[in-house]
């Protein structure tokens, strides 16, 4: 096989069918709009089906539904698009809705650049809805990410039922790359496990389990979904401890596993005193950066690239930054994600590098805030 | 068959409240219709009417306020067989009233039940989108200033092919849920009825009141025959079936040696219409013909057909990590449009750099070297400039031959369209230079 030559928005919808999506819903939305045409091109010819909604609101809800009813869904979007999501966004994590959401970001605030690319939202996507429980926002560097995070995007919204982001950017979905599909890597698919035997209540966990067996709706049993705070049975719930030990199941399902889905690259360097943390298109300036810096001026400094944003691998970062005299976080806003480095990483000098001006971080950028600091 | 509802959930509403009787209605006609609850889904929103999903024993989603009928448009299409009933209320309807158009337009098989009691009751009786202007409701003189509409006639503009209005209290209202249900397409029922802890205390509403105002209203009583037409998901399934989709993912095989040992930059500077675009895509298709890594990347106005076209390609042997275009080796200057954008680009030139350089187009100093081309006096019209470019590029073997962009061009285009490709060569060929 020779090599593809797609951009990160078709590598997504690659992505999307290998990993089993079978329904897809959006609105029409510069940079995302691309990944709508390519899910055209493909899903209704594979068997499933493409929908395009009368808005952002219409779309994810179309997905909701699919979902529920035992299809595994995505739609796209970019940051306008997440505010109009964001009250569904809730219900998927209350309802424990498995959906994966594209948000190929662009530059904000509000209306912002339409075909400017920007890290804009990856406070937002984490804290964007009512209730703060936690998502699951994976971060795709390049072509070959797109594709094999949409896989685990679709994996793990089955396994955790919740909503799981793919964080791509204007400048990976709308940039073409080569793309050798052989040696991408395809993870297994996993698929939501559903329930077996004995009466079945839609919101019951498995005695040492956090996430509830699934049936669709349609089925032979009757399933209930609700997006009103509820007990096993799907019925509202007033009881404080039944409440409580809901959310509390919401937030632990999807935090106390972390480890099993962070994902990244590590690029240690023998003697180095600083590392530089990125996640997105600037993982790519970054690693140009320190090659630069390593063969030209002879200084070597460590690369963490984050490909799982959230729920923050805290682990990851205190491993690849012990004994470093200086973090640096490079990403294409004014500050959002370093905040995170800051909070995990307290103890340690944390300098950030970033900007919003819809042009790319150069990897020049990078090494003269490594030079000066 | 048995009754649809849930013995241990009754209907909890106030007494005299007219939801109390949509359950029965509703449930009678299910019962008729010998329908098991396993085949039916009830969808629901927020306010009273949000409570119908708990009261029966069939599937249930009960969803975000106003959004019933998307999620049950979710369900539809992902279970064709369910029978897929929405009880919204006359508020839920206001606020998802593109979700409703939509509905009627698209016309998915689901029936819509709007419990239309004029107010928004559990929140305290504000007024709603059919709350008539003379009534007196809890959102002050606010009403009297909006005129209410009238759903069945909205629903029938909008594309609705089964619209029917009822009060709540007709006997034959069962006859009428059934028909809706087993319409094949989107069914509207506009079922009115009184919220006696809010609206009707102000304003009495007894039934002999509903069904005189209803007898002013325009009649809806079933089929709207001018807007009977296929069901979109069966339609959708059909149309799928046939749709082959794309062939556009094919991978490119490597049948040229590379000719170039080191990453390459290569932008193209022009406006719209020149079909700069698709110009990179041939280099890109032509470099990726000796194995290399491509990336491209493009900027242009959002209005596609005016403005600059910037198209930026970096080419290497090894991977491509950063993606922007810093110091380019060779830049196609082609139209100030492009050139203005990129301004700053030309004095970053290293010196060996190659600028292909449309006559007439200014552009900064640069320490590159200048080919200036007369396009025009080649014969080469505007949307011809980019591909005429990238052959006068070819002829110098860096980053590609000649023989590679005729290789791309015979993967990229077939029949006219090829040809013509082949005589922009052929005229670029032609310019003296």
């Amino acid at each position: 096989m020779g090599l593809h030559f797609i951009d990160g928005n078709q590598a997504v919808a690659m992505g999307a069918l290998y990993g089993g999506c079978r329904f897809f819903a959006s609105y029409p939305i510069t940079p995302a709009s691309s990944l709508l045409a390519a899910m055209l091109e493909t899903l209704p010819a594979a068997g499933g089906t493409v929908l395009q909604g009368e808005d952002e609101i219409a779309s994810i809800g179309y997905c909701l539904g699919a979902s529920m009813a035992g299809m595994k869904v995505m739609t796209a979007t970019s940051g306008p698009g997440i505010s109009l999501y964001s009250e569904n966004i809730s219900f998927a994590i209350a309802g424990e809705i498995p959906i994966v959401i594209v948000n190929i970001m662009r530059q904000g605030p509000s209306t912002g650049s339409a075909t400017r690319g920007a890290d804009s939202d990856v406070q937002f996507m984490r804290w964007g809805c009512s209730g703060g429980l936690p998502v699951i926002v994976l971060a795709p560097a390049d072509v070959s990410d797109c594709f094999t995070l949409t896989v685990h995007a679709f994996n793990l919204a089955e396994r955790f039922r919740c909503p799981v982001f793919i964080a791509s950017n204007k400048e990976i979905g709308m940039t073409s790359q080569t793309l050798d599909l052989e040696r991408v890597e395809k993870p297994p698919i996993v698929d939501r496990t559903l329930h077996e035997s004995g009466p079945f209540l839609p919101f019951q966990v498995n005695p040492g389990e956090d996430v509830p067996a699934f049936l669709p709706i349609g089925g032979p049993t009757l399933v209930r979904q609700t997006s009103s705070t509820h007990g096993p049975e799907g019925y509202i719930t007033t009881d404080p401890s039944e409440i409580q030990a809901g959310v509390e199941r919401l937030q632990r399902k999807i935090e106390a596993n972390i480890e099993s889905f962070s994902y990244l690259d590590l690029e240690e360097r023998k003697g180095a005193r600083t590392l530089i943390v990125a996640y997105g298109i600037t993982a790519g300036a970054a690693r140009a950066a320190g090659t630069e810096l390593f063969e030209r001026h002879n200084i070597p400094v460590s690369l963490l690239v984050l490909k799982t944003l959230w729920p923050v691998p805290e682990q990851v970062l205190l491993s690849a930054a012990e004994g470093l005299e200086r973090i640096l976080v490079v990403e294409m806003n004014l500050g959002q994600y370093v905040q995170e480095v800051r909070r995990v990483l307290c103890n340690q000098r944390v300098d950030f590098y970033g900007k919003m001006s819809g042009q790319l971080i150069a990897p020049r950028e990078i090494i003269e805030e490594v030079l000066g600091g | 068959m048995d009754s649809l509802l849930n013995p241990h959930r009754p209907p909890v509403f106030c007494p005299g409240c007219s939801h109390d009787r949509s359950v029965h209605v509703l449930d009678r006609a299910l019962q008729e219709m010998g329908l098991r609850g396993s085949e039916v889904v009830i969808v629901s929103d927020i306010g009273c009417s949000g409570l119908f999903d708990t009261f029966f024993n069939t599937h249930a989603f009960h969803g975000l306020h106003g959004r019933a009928l998307t999620y049950a448009a979710g369900i539809k299409l992902a279970q064709p067989e369910l029978k897929v009933i929405v009880t919204m209320g006359d508020g839920g309807l206001g606020i998802g009233g593109a979700h409703f158009l939509a509905a009627c337009r698209r016309n998915i098989d689901l029936t819509l039940m709007v419990l239309n009691n004029f107010n928004f009751g559990m929140t305290g009786g504000q007024f709603s989108c059919t709350t008539p202007e003379h009534a007196s409701v809890s959102s002050g003189f606010l009403n009297v200033l909006e005129k209410p509409f009238d759903l069945c006639h909205v629903a029938a503009c909008a594309g609705a092919p089964f619209v029917a209005r009822s009060s709540v209290y007709r006997k034959d209202l069962p006859e009428l849920l059934k028909e809706a249900i087993s319409f094949e397409g989107f069914a509207v029922v506009d079922v009115w009825g009184g919220c006696p802890a809010r609206y009707m205390k102000k304003n009495p509403l007894s039934p002999k009141e509903i069904e005189a105002a209803i007898e002013k209203l325009p009649t809806y009583q079933g089929v709207v025959s001018s807007n009977v037409r296929r069901e979109y998901s069966s339609h959708y399934r059909e149309a799928a079936a046939k749709d082959r989709g794309i062939v556009a993912w094919q991978d490119t095989e490597k049948i040229f040696e590379p000719t170039v040992r080191e990453r390459r930059e290569v932008i193209f500077l022009g406006s719209a219409g020149q079909r700069v675009i698709t110009a990179g895509g041939l280099l890109a298709r032509a470099a990726i013909l000796a194995g290399m890594n491509v990336s491209q990347k493009n900027d242009f106005h959002i209005t596609v057909m005016r403005g600059p076209s910037v198209t930026e390609l970096i080419i290497s042997p090894q991977a491509i990590t950063y993606t922007g275009v810093e110091q380019p080796q060779v830049i196609i200057a082609i139209d100030r449009e492009g050139v203005r954008r990129c301004w700053g680009l030309f004095e970053k030139m290293k010196k060996g750099g190659k600028i292909i350089l449309a006559a007439g187009v200014e552009i900064p100093p640069s320490p590159g070297e200048i080919l200036e081309v007369d396009f025009k006096a080649g014969g080469i019209k505007k949307k011809e400039m980019a591909l005429a470019a990238l052959y006068l590029l070819a002829q110098q073997r860096d980053p590609i031959t000649v023989e590679m962009l005729e290789e791309a061009l015979k993967q990229t285009f077939k029949g006219k369209m090829l040809e013509e490709a082949r005589l922009v060569l052929e005229k670029a060929a032609a310019i003296p230079i």
